[in-house]
């Protein structure tokens, strides 16, 4: 028995970054919010005396927690998926501020050439560079279309940075001065420059210095105290949905965020949106929540399995390339990207490596995007090179150098005196979407309530394996100038292939924005094209996975489709974009 | 500060400990009598010494009982085979001295050992051999819980030990003892439900929990483990030194004080 709930203007699933921003632009235009969120309430208090490795980073506490619902994955099609059964394998965020509170805090734009990556790569390189399977597509908008949004999302987050020096044009500097420096930040910032490459520190949602936003809600100075990856911020110094966009919308009255609400269905006559369909898991009893729009802004899997489940626009069929939804899965994987890299190891220094911050760090962005002529390379997209002194945590980090036994006498004695003697270069690689790499539901496995599972299909292709390898390669050459006195370098063999780890939280596709119906999901202001009152926000619209982290880029669609909202809301319907720019690899 | 107080608790428990390690013979093989009677002696020795504080006052060690393993034999061989992970040495305490046998008892009392937190619907498709193809979701596809691994997995090493050199795993010398673990984690024996290597993933990730999560879970006893890498726990802020070239040493903080406070 379903309870119909009275109307509201607009429902949002999920209360992370995309849920946030979407709900504070609404709210502060007058309209009446409803947010589902399926974890439990948190407010910052939750944060307060956290600094707890066991519990936080090898018990998960901040995860969704996978016994109620997970996702199975396999590396092609006539595999057969297992589920993901455990949080060693899948890192998802949950509860009020959803993966917006876990992250570090690492906030990267995207490059031009990612927007247009299709038409950019045939101008550079002729059709002939793109392999067939190769799904890649021009996004229907520019970096320059974006930067205004790229720019309100570091005034919200007060994003605290250096300016790049090769970087995209930018309308105004970042709201903070960039976090300290460290000397091993300093050993990798002159190895790079002694290289010719163009270091800088890397921007960051750990605030440098207290700073109110332009909302008007505080973030503290961070204190570099090292549990910021996999923690809540016991300072309320990393920007999340809490101490800013959430407090911004609960401020104007018009705001009621439920927890326990596990939406399993969308709501609507086959043209609109009419509402949520959700199960109160305190009580177990169902509700229909009614609104003008509604919004899915839910991590990349909620999004595409609830389209799916719905029956909300054409499943994607990898056997003809036709359909949409679940097409273009793409991701961070830890054996080709972000987890692999060269580790150096120092006889004669110590670091104070047990301080640090998430977003602590460098990067280089001579070899990102297309920066790097790619003529007589034989992948497309590149990698930034990072150094990050996170805080090495002491269960999570002994590392030895190669030939020392896993555990032991010699193990024992090498993880203890390397412990603040090593240091790590990671090359974060860029993965293209290809034509069997995309998701749909499981044909065995449940969840409790009895809706299939969201399968997951992923295969790497020869590129994504030497773009890794020329990262790894890249790394390798600035640790031995860094000067370590042994460099231990990560391989990526010939038959590496999708090890099912949902690590890096950094996952892409399932609802994907273009400028083509045929071809995308959405526009760009994250608008179902077939259902124009319904909005799918977040990650599941990225048509393709940079070399950068998300979040930021999340949070500039998340301003745009935001402001595309207020618009359809006031001028009473329609769609926000033509059918336009049809640019694709088809 | 907080710190010092802990400090100076922990270097009179640290003293007392290795004494009673050495007076009872735990030092070099990590080897523990088998029998109820040497449970019992060990808690009272332990008593005796270990709870002596700076104030003068005494006060029992309540927090060293088994929770989880019901048959001491287990355990004993669970004691020895961490000991064998992580010994003592020039450095500090071995994972007997830190308590990390007690550590991972409790764990498998509570959400970890029935895997509380995991997607348990079948159909499983355990692991047994190292050519299957997803090597890399370890122990997660078993259908045996965390707990179950633990005891097939230490029952295991004992037979072998047993078969190979007539003698319990937890009473057998130091070399035979790593032979043994050396063929589990290489996946040399058979195990049903679980691949050999997976449960020795399990057994050694938990080893180094025991030696290096916050006190509060039962091991890293007086935060020995944390002094050996020179960590500082809990600080509130780094901001003031983390410039700064020299390596800082700093007494380390636990939750119960930084909590505390």
């Amino acid at each position: 028995m379903v309870k119909k709930l009275d109307k509201t203007d607009v429902v949002i699933i999920g209360s992370g970054w995309a849920g946030g921003i979407t709900a504070a632009e609404l709210t502060k235009k007058g309209h009446k919010v409803v947010i589902l969120e399926r974890g439990k309430a948190k407010d910052q208090s939750d944060y307060v005396g956290t600094k707890d490795e066991l519990r936080y980073s090898l018990r998960y506490d901040l995860m969704q927690d996978l016994n109620k619902e997970t996702i199975t994955s396999r590396n092609g099609l006539g595999e057969t998926a297992l589920p993901v059964r455990g949080n060693d394998n899948a890192r998802l965020g949950t509860d009020t501020g959803g993966a917006g509170v876990h992250w570090n805090g690492i906030s990267f734009r995207w490059l031009p050439y990612d927007f247009e990556i299709y038409s950019k790569t045939v101008e550079r390189y002729g059709k002939d560079k793109i392999p067939h399977d190769m799904t890649i597509q021009d996004w229907g908008i520019t970096y320059d279309e974006l930067e205004p949004y790229y720019d309100q999302y570091e005034k919200t987050a007060g994003i605290s940075g250096e300016e790049n020096p090769i970087g995209p044009p930018r309308s105004n500097q970042y709201p903070n001065p960039p976090l300290k420096s460290t000397p091993t930040i300093n050993l990798f910032k002159k190895a790079c420059e002694s290289l010719g490459y163009h270091p800088y520190h890397l921007p960051s949602a750990n605030v440098s210095q207290t700073y109110e936003n332009p909302d008007g809600e505080t973030i503290n100075g961070c204190m570099y105290c090292a549990f910021c990856e996999e923690y809540g911020c016991d300072f309320g110094a990393k920007a999340d949905p809490m101490v800013t966009v959430l407090t911004t919308a609960e401020k104007t009255g018009n705001l009621e965020l439920r927890n326990n609400a596990n939406v399993t269905r969308v709501a609507h006559d086959g043209k609109r949106a009419t509402g949520l369909v959700y199960t109160d898991t305190t009580t177990g009893d169902v509700y229909e929540q009614p609104a003008d729009i509604v919004v899915l802004a839910g991590f990349v899997f909620t999004n595409t399995r609830l389209l799916l489940l719905s029956d909300i626009g054409k499943p994607y069929n990898p056997k003809t390339g036709k359909g949409i939804i679940g097409k273009n899965f793409t991701g961070h994987f830890t054996n080709i990207s972000t987890y692999i890299g060269a580790r150096g190891f120092f006889e004669d220094k110590r670091f104070n490596l047990f301080m640090g911050a998430g977003a602590l760090g460098a990067t280089i962005d001579d070899f990102s995007g297309d920066n790097k002529d790619h003529k007589n390379l034989d992948f497309l997209h590149g990698f930034e090179v990072h150094y990050s002194q996170l805080g090495a945590r002491p269960i999570a980090n002994n590392q030895v150098p190669k030939g020392t036994p896993k555990w032991g006498k010699k193990f024992k004695e090498n993880s203890i005196h390397y412990y603040n003697r090593n240091l790590f270069i990671t090359p974060q690689t860029g993965f293209l979407p290809n034509k069997n790499s995309y998701m749909d539901l499981d044909p065995t496995y449940k969840d409790d309530l009895g809706n299939p599972l969201l399968r997951v299909t992923c295969q790497y292709k020869e590129q994504d394996r030497k773009r890794a390898r020329s990262g790894i390669a890249k790394c390798k050459q600035i640790m031995e100038e860094m000067g370590a006195d042994i460099v231990d370098v990560d391989e990526v063999p010939d038959d590496a292939n999708f090890n099912h780890k949902f690590y890096t939280d950094h996952f892409f596709g399932g609802a994907i924005m273009g400028g083509d119906p045929d071809t995308s999901a959405v526009n760009t202001y994250s608008q179902m094209w077939d259902m124009e009152n319904l909005f799918v926000v977040g990650g599941s619209s990225f048509p393709h996975n940079s070399n950068y982290n998300p979040t930021e880029t999340i949070g500039a669609f998340a301003y745009r489709a935001a402001e595309g909202m207020n618009r359809y809301l006031s001028q009473g319907g329609g769609l926000l974009t033509q059918e336009e720019r049809v640019k694709k690899n088809a | 500060m907080a710190g010092d107080k802990h400090s100076k608790d922990g270097g009179t428990h640290d003293e007392s400990r290795r004494k009673f390690i050495k007076n009872t013979g735990m030092v070099a093989g990590g080897v523990v009598g088998g029998s109820l009677l040497g449970g019992l002696f060990t808690s009272q020795l332990t008593e005796n010494q270990d709870t002596q504080t700076k104030s003068g006052h005494k006060e029992a060690n309540f927090q060293e009982a088994l929770q989880f393993f019901t048959r001491r034999d287990d355990f004993n061989v669970l004691q020895a085979a961490t000991e064998r992970i992580f010994p003592k040495n020039d450095h500090g305490p071995g994972a007997i001295g830190l308590g990390v046998p007690y550590y991972i008892d409790k764990q498998l009392a509570g959400l970890w050992g029935i895997n509380g937190r995991d997607y348990r619907h079948s159909p499983f498709m355990p692991q047994t051999q190292k050519e299957v193809p997803n090597p890399e979701l370890h122990p997660e596809q078993s259908a045996l819980n965390r707990g179950l691994i633990f005891i097939h997995g230490l029952r295991r090493m004992n037979e072998e030990s047993q078969k190979r050199f007539n003698q319990r795993f937890d009473e057998a010398e130091e070399d035979q003892q790593i032979e043994v673990m050396q063929d589990v984690e290489h996946d040399n024996v058979k195990m049903t439900g679980i691949a050999p290597s997976d449960f020795f993933f399990l057994l050694r990730q938990a080893t180094l929990e025991g030696a290096y999560s916050d006190p509060l879970y039962g091991g890293n006893k007086n935060m020995e483990g944390w002094k050996m890498k020179n960590f500082p726990g809990a600080q509130p802020s780094y901001a003031n030194v983390i410039e700064q070239d020299e390596f800082v040493q700093m007494e380390p903080i636990s939750l119960t004080d930084y909590q505390g406070n």
